[in-house]
């Protein structure tokens, strides 16, 4: 059997999430055990019941990529740390606040995708730096895609391009929607949407206007406006918590 | 953590024995967060970071002492206690390092 270190090693090398659980505490301390986003365990804690309290604690912080110290019992507190790929922030059109946004969100850590549906705008030329470009509907490249730590920027101002991203993305458990346009664009978007059957608790996920308000004026600057509400929305979501089910 | 793998695989591979050490929980403010790490090999060698250099001298002697042990330990960092004085924590808070021996 491979060692948690192994386990570990392999997990980041290949891009497979993976938490630790190790003992902080006690007669326990140092005891390890590993854990898949499927709920499958290797190793153990060294008691049936700390193992299982534990599980049920590590797995909403893997699925959300946390890494965190809990007190599991008075006397017992666990580590989790997880091991998980850098989270993807999806862009939505191959348009110049994409460029930007890009090159900036590669420097805080983010994989990089860019998806247009025209291919004036989706050349490799203008995107060499980022992880992915893909040339298709946005609904059809998102779908299937994202998780719980996704983040999604809308940025084509063109609502058949838009829209249906926006679709995908709201019946997704991405953690960030944004959607550029004015407060009179947005509000056009949100009635169309409505219109489509969306409760307003959905929508109200779409941050739009997209970004910070810094006044932002160049499309580099937006960009940052942009990656800025998008990391204040992940950090957010780590303190707070995570998606707990109905 | 790509870096520190490959030292440490290195390391391995050269049949020495390697401790890990993890910040596990900070207060207040620090320079590195939670997740963070050094890795120490037996003949000394040294990857990553717990701290904004503060205290790396303390987690490698404790390092050391895990290979030489076995024993896994909970290291305690803060302005309150005696060896923050003695190492200092610049930063004002205070920062909990596990280190363990790679098993």
């Amino acid at each position: 059997m491979s060692t948690i270190y192994e386990l570990v090693r392999e997990a980041v090398r290949s891009g497979q999430p993976l938490a630790t659980i190790t003992v902080l505490s006690g007669e326990l301390i140092g005891a390890k055990m590993a854990l898949r986003p499927d709920g499958q365990t290797v190793g153990d804690l060294g008691d049936t019941e700390l193992t299982a309290q534990a599980v049920q604690v590590a797995l909403p912080l893997l699925t959300a990529g946390e890494t965190q110290t809990v007190s599991l019992t008075p006397e017992v507190t666990i580590f989790v740390e997880s091991f998980v790929p850098p989270p993807t922030l999806y862009m939505v059109g191959g348009v110049h606040i994409s460029i930007a946004l890009a090159a900036l969100a590669k420097i805080v850590g983010f994989r990089t995708v860019v998806i247009d549906a025209r291919d004036a705008f989706a050349t490799a030329e203008r995107f060499a730096h980022v992880d992915e470009l893909i040339l298709a509907w946005p609904d059809e490249a998102l779908a299937g895609r994202l998780d719980a730590r996704s983040s999604v920027a809308v940025l084509t101002h063109d609502p058949k391009l838009d829209d249906p991203a926006l679709r995908v993305a709201l019946r997704s458990p991405a953690r960030y929607i944004g959607a550029l346009g004015s407060p009179k664009t947005h509000a056009r978007r949100l009635e169309r949407l409505a219109a489509e059957g969306f409760t307003p608790e959905e929508l109200a996920r779409i941050h739009g206007p997209i970004g910070l308000p810094i006044g932002a004026k160049t499309p580099e600057e937006i960009a940052l406006s942009i990656l800025a509400e998008v990391v204040q929305i992940s950090r957010r979501g780590a303190s707070t918590g995570v998606q707990k089910g109905a | 953590m790509h870096d520190i793998l490959d030292a440490i695989d290195r390391w391995l591979a050269r049949g020495e024995q390697v401790a890990i050490a993890t910040v596990v929980r900070t207060m207040g403010s620090s320079p590195r967060q939670v997740g963070a790490k050094m890795a120490v090999s037996s003949s000394g060698a040294m990857i990553g970071s717990v701290s904004g250099g503060c205290i790396e001298g303390a987690v490698f002697e404790a390092c050391q002492e895990a290979i030489a042990t076995g024993q896994t330990r909970l290291l305690h960092f803060g302005v309150a206690d005696e060896t923050a004085w003695e190492v200092g924590l610049a930063c004002g808070g205070t920062i909990d390092v596990l280190v363990e021996p790679l098993r």
